[in-house]
């Protein structure tokens, strides 16, 4: 008997501040002003998408010392814009990056049940650690959090928030006008909760919200991390977006689901994608192949090789050849602020790799970083990509995509007008919104309901 | 003083609406007008800031708190017969922002627990979203079950007014609304207006010279910067605060753009509103514009005996008579305008309107105050600016960090 086809969820990611957003191009808007959210947030909607994503980072980044200046800066506080998204919208979810270590549980829970009732039932909580003392100089924690704690600490943070959500049950409010009862019950809210990190008691505030919690999403890697989101996340927001990665990641997570009593339809895999389209292939390729020249630009191209160098490399030429010196061991000091750079666990290695390549091509420094670096991951005509997501996520590599468009508001439009009529016509995307909450979208049960569908199967 | 009609030609004066729940009368939501079971809506929300500019309001500011409404000056109580629980009032603002134009809105932000990063940079989007009309009231809290809502430190119970370790909790907590006053605004001027560039030719997205630390280094903080959200549409929103006293005149007279006070006659408005001078020119802000509006609580009907009834109707619902920190109008909307005219002439420049049921007293104020108030040439027949500081005659300010 074959498997029946899955359905595919589809995410917009808002461009803006990411070293692959194009700001050179003449069709580039602003990443500030709030008519750019508004035409990407709709443009998501009209395609039937499940929800927008949008990231955060709390400190400017610095590169030797100094801001950042090549990439987009500069970003809207999250649960604001996307209050302000939920009138524009009616159905799109809406998910906001909160980090838990700059933050307090009460405050964070507030937030996210006051969206989800402005919103109708549309917010998620993609939860995330900060790992530097160097974003705590904004703020009252400051503070460096080792590895370790950090993960308990956001586990922690989160187990409290959801004890916030459950303090009020969804009956309390009775508002009898005639008899003058507003609250069935007095102690409404009430909770206490005693950890290492947290110590708190009293009263939450917000009457629970249309979803009862947000949907909870997991970004980070580590064996902590896939622990955690495999105990307590809906869904995932992995970076694993090729076919063999894809399904290596996919198969290792669902497999943890089990040991906590989860099945594995209960946690969504949903990798950033990034994608060019033309009216042919070959059209495609050599946009995205013009693309990958704009976000590299030869000033890029050396900054990018500092996160491997660790030294300052501003004397070289970005058209000549690699640096001879090796990279600078030990800790990471030239970046700040930029997760990426923890990706090179190795740099000796990476370097050597790189100037065998680099002299095996031919390739200056830009031409290095661009050929190993931020290729797109679906390239081609409609047909082609909407063929290739179908088999991605029938294949298992994830149960959907959030992409991430190069351009700012409008680099979604073509994906809406031209791919997803494909996917629709293949019965694999949905032509309309079935329900009108964010879970409805993703098929989570609300978390009232978990225990009576578990119930059910058994 | 005696009330109007004045001989001399009159100023406009501005006037805002506190939006708090069904109204201020803590038996508001059992009037029928009151839609308690909307409470938590979105619509709800919209209805009223609606309302509000179909009257030409300069602004509405939410009411907000980390804790449960309470009876009790500073601990929860376990009634059940009042309204209890509330939205996040900056995402009640904004989520209404979209639907409206031209009215202000202020949300309440409480300074003593809160990140002033945070509040700067949601404040500043709040200004992004409504292009331009945000600004923020900010509150202290000096309860100790607030404060246990968070775990990261004890508040001590205040014992009584007069006492000399109330006075000194009280100075401290203004003192931290001060300084995150303080870094909220330096955020919102962290970045110069021209900062971003897109300069193609050198690949740079910003001028990095046009961005700033703030470096501010206080007993409770410290704030590093720059902000991640550029300067907001008004360049710095609108600060307000509301005041009963010296030490919270003196957070007004340094820092704020609009105070609420509280006086209950025209003697006391011009005892304030001196008070407040002093503070400022003492400040070295004597040149800077700065609003002193009064909060009324305000029972408004075409009839005042209907007002009076009403008012005495809602407190036998309550079980008690009704009291406030501001004083309570009950009467006309022509009454009204001549307190109004009355209490503006004793340097006020403006007033919060507090109504008791917001679903019956915020349209008795736009239908029934707001025409009165044009017909003595009082207040704007059409809103005359497309920002909340345009409403309130506040310049955009120059950037602190902008080289002159």
């Amino acid at each position: 008997m074959s498997k029946p086809l899955k359905q595919i969820h589809l995410a917009a990611h808002f461009p803006g501040v990411n070293n692959t957003t194009v700001w050179s191009d003449p069709r580039a808007g602003s990443h500030i002003e709030f008519s750019s959210f508004v035409h990407f947030a709709q443009t998501a909607e009209r395609a039937k998408f499940d929800f927008l994503f949008l990231a955060e980072g709390l400190r400017l980044r610095e590169q030797g010392g100094q801001i950042y200046d090549l990439d987009v800066v500069g970003r809207p506080d999250t649960f604001t814009v996307l209050a302000a998204l939920a009138a524009v919208t009616d159905r799109l979810g809406l998910t906001g990056t909160i980090n838990s270590t700059f933050n307090e549980p009460y405050e964070v829970a507030r937030q996210f049940a006051s969206l989800d009732h402005l919103s109708g039932g549309r917010s998620a909580w993609n939860v995330v650690t900060s790992w530097d003392a160097f974003t705590g100089e904004n703020f009252r924690r400051g503070g460096f959090l080792p590895q370790d704690e950090r993960y308990s600490r956001a586990k922690e943070f989160l187990a409290t928030a959801g004890e916030l959500f459950d303090s009020w049950q969804g009956d309390e409010i009775v508002a009898d006008q005639a008899t003058g009862t507003f609250l069935r019950d007095a102690k409404a809210g009430a909770f206490v909760h005693e950890g290492q990190h947290f110590d708190i008691h009293g009263r939450f505030n917000v009457p629970r919200s249309p979803q009862g919690r947000p949907v909870i999403f997991q970004a980070g890697d580590s064996e902590e991390g896939r622990e955690f989101a495999a105990s307590s996340a809906d869904a995932i927001f992995s970076r694993y977006a090729a076919l063999d990665t894809g399904q290596a990641f996919y198969t290792d997570v669902k497999s943890r689901l089990a040991k906590y009593g989860r099945r594995p339809d209960q946690l969504l895999i949903l990798p950033a994608a990034s994608f060019v389209l033309g009216d042919t292939d070959a059209e495609a390729e050599e946009i995205a192949h013009e693309v990958r020249r704009q976000q590299v630009s030869g000033a890029t191209a050396i900054k990018h090789l500092e996160w491997v160098w660790n030294r300052d490399l501003s004397a070289y030429d970005p058209d000549g050849p690699l640096p001879d010196v090796d990279p600078l061991p030990g800790e990471h000091t030239v970046s700040r602020g930029r997760a990426q750079v923890r990706m090179y666990r190795d740099p000796l290695a990476t370097a050597r790799e790189w100037r065998e390549l680099a002299a095996a091509n031919n390739w200056s420094i830009r031409d290095l970083v661009i050929e190993t670096g931020n290729r797109q991951n679906f390239v081609g005509s409609p047909a082609t990509v909407a063929k290739t997501i179908n088999e991605y996520v029938q294949a298992d590599a994830g149960d959907g995509f959030i992409l991430v468009p190069h351009i700012t508001p409008s680099g979604l439009d073509d994906f809406a007008d031209k791919v997803v009529p494909l996917l629709q016509e293949q019965g694999v995307f949905r032509t309309d919104y079935e329900g009108t909450t964010l879970r409805d979208h993703l098929g989570l049960a609300h978390p009232d309901e978990t225990g009576a569908a578990e119930r059910v199967e058994s | 003083m005696s009330s109007a009609p004045f001989a001399t030609p009159v100023s406009p004066l501005h006037l805002a609406v506190a939006l708090d729940g069904t109204g201020w009368h803590p038996a508001s939501w059992r009037e029928p007008v009151a839609r308690p079971r909307e409470l938590f809506t979105a619509g709800y929300w919209a209805d009223l800031v609606a309302e509000a500019e179909r009257g030409l309001l300069d602004f509405v500011t939410i009411e907000d708190g980390l804790g449960p409404q309470s009876s009790h000056f500073l601990d929860p109580d376990d009634r059940t017969d009042q309204v209890r629980g509330r939205l996040d009032a900056v995402l009640v603002a904004s989520r209404v922002a979209p639907l409206t134009r031209r009215i202000g809105l202020v949300p309440t932000v409480v300074a003593t627990h809160t990140e002033p990063f945070h509040i700067s940079k949601a404040i500043a989007t709040l200004d992004y979203v409504s292009t331009g009309r945000a600004g923020l009231r900010v509150q202290i809290t000096a309860r100790p079950n607030e404060a246990d809502h968070f775990g990261r430190r004890t508040i001590p119970r205040i014992r009584a007014y007069d006492d000399p370790a109330t006075r000194d909790l009280v100075t401290d907590l203004f003192d931290e609304a001060a300084d995150h006053v303080e870094v909220v605004r330096r955020l919102w001027d962290s970045w110069e207006d021209d900062a971003e560039i897109r300069d193609v030719a050198t690949g740079r997205f910003i001028d990095r010279d046009k961005l700033h630390y703030i470096d501010f280094e206080g007993r409770h903080f410290s704030v590093k910067g720059p902000s991640i959200t550029p300067r907001p549409p008004q360049g710095q929103p609108l600060v307000t605060a509301l005041a009963h006293d010296t030490v919270p005149y003196r957070l007004v007279a340094r820092a704020a753009d609009v105070g609420y006070v509280t006086p209950h006659d025209a003697d006391q408005a011009r005892a304030i509103v001196a008070e407040i001078r002093a503070e400022q020119e003492a400040a070295g802000r004597a040149e800077e514009p700065l609003h002193v509006f009064a909060d009324l609580v305000v029972f408004l009907d075409d009839d005042p005996a209907e007002a009076a009834a009403r008012r005495d109707r809602l407190d036998t619902l309550a079980g008690e008579e009704y009291t406030s920190d501001a004083r309570i109008f009950t009467g006309t909307p022509a009454q009204l305008a001549d307190l109004l005219q009355e209490l503006q002439a004793a340097g006020l420049t403006g007033f919060r309107l507090r109504p008791a049921v917001a679903g019956h007293d915020l349209p008795a104020i736009t239908r029934g105050l707001v025409p009165e108030l044009q017909r003595r040439d009082a207040f704007r027949r059409a809103y005359e600016a497309d920002t909340l500081r345009g409403l309130l005659g506040l310049p955009r300010p120059a950037n602190r960090y902008a080289a002159a």
